[in-house]
C-alpha cells in the first residue's frame, strides 16, 4: 500500500519583486486532511505564497507540489481538485449570485450544478439572495458567496486568504464552524492566511509565522503559546513581530 | 468530475450571455453605432450618386463598406471587451484557479466577438433594405467570406489589445477603441488601394482588410468574386492569429511571473 503524498509540499520557495524578497527560501507541507495557517503582518509573504500554490504566480526558485503534482509545470492536472477564496479577487457584480455560481459550476464540470448551488446557498445563508446581483450584497454576504464558490467542486485542497475578514463576529463564528464541519466531513486539507489569531487557534492544526518573506516560527498553536510563554496566539504573534532577533 | 474544453468555453460564453441578458442598454448600444453609420453613409451615397457616375454605378458600395468596417471594429471590440469585463470585475484570478486554460479564454472571447458583432450589425444591415433599397445579403456567399475574414482579423486585433491590457494594466484599455482606427486609412475601406501613395501600398497589402475591401469592390462593381483576395486575406489572418495567440500566451506567462493576474481591477 503506497501512502498518499502531502496535500502541499513546498521546498525552498523564493519569489522576488525587484529587490524585495516577498518569499525567501521557505519550506513547509500541509498533510492530507490537515489545516495549516500562514500568519504574518502585511507584506510578510502570505498572499504571495498562496498565489504560488494556486499557480497564479511563478516562483523564482523552489518546488511546489500540490496533491502530488508539480504545480509549476502541471497545474492543469490539479486545478479541478483545488479552490480558493481571496479578498484580492471578486465575482462579477452585475451577475446574480446564482449566475456566478452556475458559471463556476460549469467551469468545474459539476454534474448537478443546480442542486449543488442550492445546497451551498442554504449552507452559507445566501439562499434568499441567489437571484440578486452579486454587487448589491453586503460585503459579508459577498464573502459567504465567495466561500460557497470555493466549495462548489468539493475540493481536496482549499486555500483561503482572510476568509472571515469582512464578517461580523457572529457570522465569522458561523463560517468557521461550517469550515470545521466541512473539513471533518470531506477530509480535505486547508491552508489559511489570516490575521485573526482566534480563528487560527480554532481551525489550524499548525501555524507558520512569516516575517519579511521567511518562516520565523512554526508549530501547533498550543506549542507556540507554550514555547513563548504567552496566554494566546495573538500575544505570540505580537511578540514575534516585535522581536528584531526573530527574522530568520 | 472533470470539465471538457467545450464546457469551459461554454461557461464563459454563458457568463457574457448573463451579462447582456440583464442589460438592455448594452444590447441597444451594440446596434446603435452601426445603424447610425449606415444611415450617414447611405445619405452621403445618395447625395454623391447625383453628381458622380462612379458612385451612381457602384450603388451601395459605401453602405456595404461601412457595414463591413463595423464588422472589423465590432470584432475587435467583442474580444477586447470580453477580456476587459474580467479585468473590471477582478475576476481573472478566479477564472485561472478554475480548470480554464488561457487558450480556452481566447476561444470564448472569439465566440463572444462573433455573437456581439452579429447582434450589432444585423439590425443596420436589415434597416438598409427599406431605407436605401440596398441589401448587403444580395452579395450571397462572398458576403460570408468577407464577414468571416473581417471578424477574424478584428478578433486578432482584440486579442492583441487584450495582451497589452494584461501586461500594462487598465491604463491601456482605451486601445480597445482607438488602435483599430490606425489601420482604417491603409485598409482602403472606402477607396481603392491605388489612391494610396506607392510607398505605403505594400503595407496595405499586408493587411487582411485591404484584400477584403478590394474584394468587396470587385464583387459589387464587376460582379465577380476575386478568389486571390479571399485567399490572401485568409492566409494573412492565419499568420496574424498565430502571432496574436503567441503574444497573448507569452504575456500570460509574464503575468504569472509578475503577479499581474491578482492585481487587476478598477
Amino acid at each position: 500500500m503506497t501512502s498518499l503524498p502531502p496535500a502541499v509540499q513546498v521546498q525552498n520557495l523564493v519569489k522576488c519583486f525587484g529587490a524585495t524578497h516577498a518569499v525567501d527560501h521557505i519550506s513547509f507541507s500541509v498533510p492530507n486532511g490537515g489545516c495549516v495557517a500562514l500568519l504574518g503582518g502585511n507584506g510578510a509573504g502570505k498572499t504571495t505564497t498562496l498565489s504560488i500554490l494556486l499557480g497564479l504566480l511563478v516562483p523564482d526558485e523552489g518546488t511546489v507540489e500540490v496533491l502530488g503534482e508539480d504545480m509549476i509545470a502541471h497545474r492543469w492536472r490539479v486545478l479541478n481538485r483545488i479552490n480558493f477564496s481571496s479578498p484580492y479577487v471578486d465575482l462579477p457584480h452585475r451577475l446574480t449570485v446564482r449566475e456566478n455560481l452556475t458559471v463556476y459550476a460549469r467551469l468545474f464540470g459539476l454534474a448537478d450544478a443546480k442542486a449543488r448551488i442550492e445546497s451551498l446557498a442554504l449552507d452559507f445563508g445566501v439562499a434568499d439572495h441567489l437571484d440578486k446581483p452579486t454587487g448589491r450584497l453586503s460585503s459579508g454576504q459577498r464573502t459567504r458567496v465567495a466561500l460557497a464558490k470555493a466549495l462548489l467542486n468539493d475540493p481536496d485542497l482549499l486555500l483561503l486568504d482572510e476568509p472571515t475578514a469582512s464578517l461580523d463576529p457572529d457570522t465569522a463564528d458561523w463560517v468557521r464552524t461550517h469550515l470545521e464541519t466541512w473539513r471533518a466531513k470531506s477530509g480535505a486539507a486547508m491552508l489559511i492566511a489570516s490575521h485573526n489569531m482566534a480563528e487560527v487557534e480554532r481551525l489550524a492544526d499548525s501555524a507558520l509565522i512569516l516575517k519579511q518573506g521567511k518562516i520565523v516560527e512554526a508549530g501547533t498553536p498550543k506549542s507556540l503559546i507554550e514555547r513563548h510563554g504567552r496566554a494566546n496566539l495573538e500575544e505570540v504573534f505580537l511578540h514575534v513581530m516585535r522581536s528584531p532577533e526573530l527574522t530568520s | 468530475m472533470k470539465s471538457t474544453p467545450a464546457q469551459r468555453i461554454g461557461a464563459l460564453v454563458l457568463r457574457h450571455y448573463y451579462l447582456f441578458r440583464g442589460s438592455w442598454p448594452r444590447i441597444l448600444e451594440m446596434a446603435y453605432w452601426p445603424t447610425v453609420n449606415m444611415l450617414v453613409w447611405g445619405l452621403v451615397s445618395q447625395f454623391l450618386a447625383e453628381s458622380s457616375n462612379w458612385v451612381a454605378r457602384s450603388g451601395g458600395v459605401f453602405i456595404a463598406a461601412v457595414l463591413l468596417w463595423d464588422v472589423l471594429f465590432r470584432g475587435n471590440l467583442g474580444v477586447a471587451l470580453a477580456f476587459l469585463e474580467e479585468m473590471w470585475s477582478r475576476n481573472l484570478g478566479q477564472l485561472f484557479v478554475s480548470p480554464l486554460r488561457p487558450i480556452e479564454l481566447v476561444a470564448a472571447m472569439l465566440v463572444m466577438s462573433l455573437l456581439r458583432t452579429t447582434v450589432g450589425i444585423l439590425p443596420a444591415a436589415l434597416l438598409a433594405i427599406p431605407f436605401f433599397d440596398f441589401s448587403i445579403f444580395k452579395l450571397g456567399w462572398p458576403l460570408l467570406a468577407f464577414y468571416a475574414n473581417l471578424l477574424f482579423f478584428g478578433g486578432v486585433m482584440g486579442l492583441g489589445v487584450s495582451s497589452l491590457v494584461l501586461r500594462f494594466g487598465l491604463g491601456a484599455e482605451s486601445l480597445a477603441w482607438v488602435l483599430i482606427f490606425a489601420l482604417a486609412p491603409i485598409s482602403c475601406v472606402y477607396y481603392p488601394i491605388s489612391v494610396l501613395p506607392d510607398w505605403i501600398q505594400p503595407l496595405a497589402w499586408a493587411l487582411p482588410p485591404t484584400h477584403v475591401f478590394e474584394g468587396l469592390r470587385a464583387a459589387m462593381m464587376d460582379g465577380r468574386f476575386d478568389t486571390s483576395h479571399f485567399l490572401a486575406a485568409l492566409g494573412l489572418n492565419v499568420l496574424y492569429a498565430a502571432g496574436a495567440t503567441i503574444l497573448f500566451l507569452s504575456v500570460f506567462q509574464v503575468a504569472r511571473k509578475k503577479g499581474l493576474l491578482l492585481n487587476v481591477g478598477e
